[in-house]
């Protein structure tokens, strides 16, 4: 299980090859979320934010068979285009790895501490999240 | 009895600090209670924790209900709702 809370961008494709070199791993799912129209900056809470990841993905396994995990989430100035998050899971099937997958998002948008600032002020937070978040209750 | 109070992203703005010490008076040993001790140094203090706002807190860097209680040494986080993602 990886979480990393990182300045720097990462490479997906290397990510996702790390999860699926045990041969019992018959699916990987992933998620990518990308800087949509304008640029942004990221703030977080060293520390807490890691541990909330963890909490997440801890909660993730104990609901879904997961082999492994990787999540990765950005901070700091970004630009349209740039990645900002990358979750992927490895299960031995893929209703796991994508319900594992989706789960994580959704935990992640409403329990971790992120914060977007736009140009035009800072982001607010969104009732859907808040729902996409309450349906695995 | 202190606790060490972080603020984080509009409130930090709002507050024009990221955090502080705060010398906790006898009777405030909740979220809520130390929310409204704060509130009550007015000015920008009562715009930004008004009740009316929706802010998020976390004591030692696990979200925490408003009737969380805090002790001594703890690290309590104002913010307001995430947005990451």
């Amino acid at each position: 299980m990886k979480v990393s809370v990182q300045a720097q961008d990462f490479d997906a494709g290397a990510e996702m090859r790390a999860l699926s070199c045990d041969p019992k791993v018959g699916a990987v799912a992933s998620f990518i979320g990308v800087v949509r129209e304008v640029g942004m900056t990221l703030e977080h809470y060293p520390g807490m934010t890691e541990r909330a990841l963890h909490k997440i993905v801890q909660e993730a396994r104990s609901r879904w068979k997961v082999m492994d995990c990787t999540v990765i989430h950005r901070y700091g100035a970004l630009k349209p285009t740039d990645q900002i998050v990358l979750v992927a899971v490895a299960s031995a099937h893929r209703e796991d790895a994508f319900a594992a997958c989706e789960f994580i998002m959704d935990y992640l948008k409403t329990q971790a501490p992120f914060w977007k600032k736009e140009a035009a002020g800072w982001v607010e937070a969104r009732a859907s999240d808040d729902k996409a978040a309450e349906r695995w209750k | 009895m202190k606790v060490k109070v972080l603020y984080f992203a509009a409130l930090r703005e709002q507050l024009g600090t990221s955090g502080e010490e705060v010398e906790l008076p006898s009777g405030v040993a909740t979220v809520a209670a130390l929310r409204s001790h704060l509130r009550s140094r007015g000015g920008a203090w009562q715009l930004a924790l008004a009740e009316s706002k929706l802010v998020r807190t976390a004591v030692n860097q696990d979200m925490a209900q408003p009737s969380a209680a805090i002790t001594a040494g703890d690290e309590v986080a104002f913010f307001p709702p995430v947005t990451g993602g």
